[in-house]
């Protein structure tokens, strides 16, 4: 069965047309995360599922169920927001009933969920406490405890982790995908952050403009994109696309990931080591060719280049990959 | 650090500022008050000398008490000033939502007609006003004056309020929805709270002005039934007599619930700033 299915949705504001003809269908127990540039409708799409907007066209369904005009409280949802959204006037258990006392839980019930939720998330102790008396990092929890005690079928997550610090991030990340194997449930996650999207997907959804680029797993997307806009998304440092011509390779533009690249005593490319980036587990070098070109080169390891040197670059030709002028990707 | 940072000259001079402009502000009610408790020699001769032994007198609060339903004018003029701030505070804040969180059609439109109303004073409209309570016959009544103040807050308050809602933010209205709570619940239980230094400061600059107001109590409610104090306390205020003792107490009592009230308020300007829901 079909966790979350979407047919030709729409969705204008006023003139402007922010959603273009999206379709997409979501297993059950899927995790999909929708990434895009920021203003593409990453955002708005959640909401449309969510019934937050209504959606100028198209249908929503949720576990085989159309909900494209049911009110939000009776998709089978739970949102976790970016700013964490929590009532400001409950303590995190108020917070955590609120929905359930709303659909006319038994108190029993109540109780146990959160006590469930709140074993999960490592919540015991600040049960009793308001938003206020939280940190950062304890008031997601409780927003993501509030999702939970639900129990969805659908959670949807817009940028959950981007208030919180780096470490916080990571550890809320991990556990983010330490719920979805215990729970079980489908989640949709909006983010524009590369790791979150790796690694947390089962499939990404590439959005641009209101339209779906490209749905697929993870590493689909990174090895085998379908145009050079996903190509350049994802990936860090991004795709070196370069003129395919010199090159002799077939198209108009070449994509070379920077990892595919090495530093070479003689080679197709040459230029001059703008900058060195040194990370300890890599080195980024960035090179710019006589054609003003920009080459980041990612080497593994420690590497010992100096700023201003002239170096030969060659590259992997199996893995590079062509694209005509629109952008589409050309196949062999 | 604090020290580093904070010139005492400064502080010395801002406190001065305040000081005096306290000092301003609050003469005229303690010439008022400590007046009210002299007998009518003593104020005329040293009008800014405490009452003493010789000088106190209760003369004048025993003339308002006497005179007409004191008690009653009193009662008129709460009911008129609470009633019409729980309108002004109720309804601005509706319709104030309703602005600012849906998208509809002559949205703006109505915002800037409603805004109209701070530019232009009700009392323009008086002769129309009155002759729309003569004809619905609520001349005086205390109804015609709650109506009139409230149409005449609305306008400020529509347009104060509307501005802080929009700055509640959407994430937490739409975490309500999704928990099924009612557009009403989520105005009175999540907006409502959050927009109370709001809502103090709406209250506060209405509740004077409709307590102070004698314009339209004359004309809508001269009844003796339906006086305010302000009208009430003009009896004392004669053409060629005017009982100074009498006036002065009356004002002083006239305070009292104004400052009450005022500390209600204000104490929620400073309480209300909940914070918390939102990074
Ligand atoms: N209420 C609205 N009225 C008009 N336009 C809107 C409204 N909400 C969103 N938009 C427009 O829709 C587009 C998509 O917005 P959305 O918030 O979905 O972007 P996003 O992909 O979530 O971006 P970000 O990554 O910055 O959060 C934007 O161009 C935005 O200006
Ligand atoms: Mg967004």
């Amino acid at each position: 069965m079909t966790a979350l299915k979407l047919e030709n949705v729409q969705k204008s504001f006023g003139d402007i047309h922010v959603l273009k003809d999206i379709d997409l269908e979501v297993a059950e127990r899927e995790f999909i995360v929708f990434v895009g540039p920021s203003g593409c409708g990453k955002s708005t799409l959640l909401r449309v599922i969510a019934g937050l907007e209504d959606a100028s066209g198209g249908r929503v369904m949720i576990g085989g169920r159309d909900v494209t005009r049911t009110p939000p409280a009776k998709r089978g949802i739970s949102m976790v927001f970016q700013s964490y959204a929590l009532y400001p006037h409950l303590d995190v258990e108020g917070n955590m009933a609120l929905g359930l006392r709303q659909a006319g839980e038994e108190r029993k019930v109540i109780a146990e969920r959160i006590a469930t939720a709140a074993s999960m998330l490592s919540l015991e102790p600040y049960l009793k406490r308001r938003p206020a008396e939280l940190s950062g990092g304890q008031r997601q929890r409780v927003a993501i405890g509030r999702a939970i005690v639900r129990k969805p079928d659908l959670f949807l997550f817009d940028e959950p982790l981007s208030n919180l610090d780096a470490a916080l991030r990571m550890a809320t990340r991990v556990e983010i995908a330490r719920l979805h194997r215990e729970l079980g449930a489908c989640m949709v996650y909006v983010t524009h952050d590369q790791t979150e999207a790796m690694t947390l997907a089962d499939r990404i959804v590439v959005l641009r403009d209101g339209r779906i680029e490209q749905v697929g797993s993870p590493m689909e997307l990174y090895n085998d994109p379908a145009n050079q806009f996903v190509a350049g998304f994802l990936g860090s440092p991004s795709m070196n696309f370069l003129a395919a011509g010199p090159l002799g390779a077939p198209g108009e533009v070449l994509g070379i990931r920077p990892e595919h690249l090495g530093v070479v005593a003689q080679g197709p490319l040459r230029g001059r080591i703008s900058h060195v980036e040194r990370l300890g587990g890599d080195t980024n070098l960035l090179v710019t060719t006589p054609q003003d070109e920009t080459v980041t080169v990612r080497l593994f390891g420690q590497h010992d280049h100096r700023m201003g040197t002239e170096i030969a670059l060659d590259f992997d030709r199996a893995r590079a990959l062509s694209f005509d002028a629109a952008g589409k990707r050309l196949r062999p | 650090m604090h020290k580093a940072r904070h010139n005492p000259l400064n502080s010395i001079a801002a406190h001065a500022a305040l000081l005096t402009w306290t000092a301003i502000a609050l003469f005229p009610v303690v010439v008022i008050l400590i007046n009210s408790f002299k007998t009518r020699k003593a104020i005329f001769r040293e009008p800014l000398a405490l009452p003493s032994a010789d000088s106190f007198s209760l003369v004048g609060y025993q003339t308002v008490m006497r005179q007409g339903d004191f008690f009653l004018y009193f009662q008129n003029s709460m009911i008129v000033t609470v009633v019409s701030l729980a309108f002004i505070l109720l309804f601005g804040a509706m319709a104030a939502f309703a602005l600012s969180e849906y998208r509809f059609r002559g949205n703006a439109l109505m915002g800037l007609y409603l805004a109209l109303g701070i530019m232009i004073p009700i009392r323009i409209g008086t002769v129309a006003i009155l002759d729309l309570m003569v004809q619905t016959g609520l001349v005086n009544t205390l109804m015609a004056l709650i109506l009139v103040y409230t149409a005449q807050g609305l306008p400020l308050a529509v347009f104060i309020l509307s501005e802080f809602m929009r700055q509640v933010s959407d994430d937490l209205k739409n975490a309500g929805r999704i928990d099924g709570l009612s557009e009403y619940r989520i105005f009175f239980r999540l907006v409502l709270p959050l927009v109370r230094p709001a809502m103090a400061t709406v209250a506060v600059f209405n509740m004077i002005p409709i307590w102070n107001d004698l314009w339209f109590p004359l004309i809508l409610a001269p009844g003796e039934a339906t006086k305010t104090l302000t009208l009430g306390s003009q009896v004392f205020i004669g053409q060629f007599v005017t009982d100074w003792n009498a006036v002065l107490s009356a004002l002083s009592l006239a305070i009292l619930p104004v400052l009450i009230l005022y500390v209600i308020f204000s104490r929620q300007l400073i309480r209300g700033i909940t914070s918390g829901a939102v990074k």
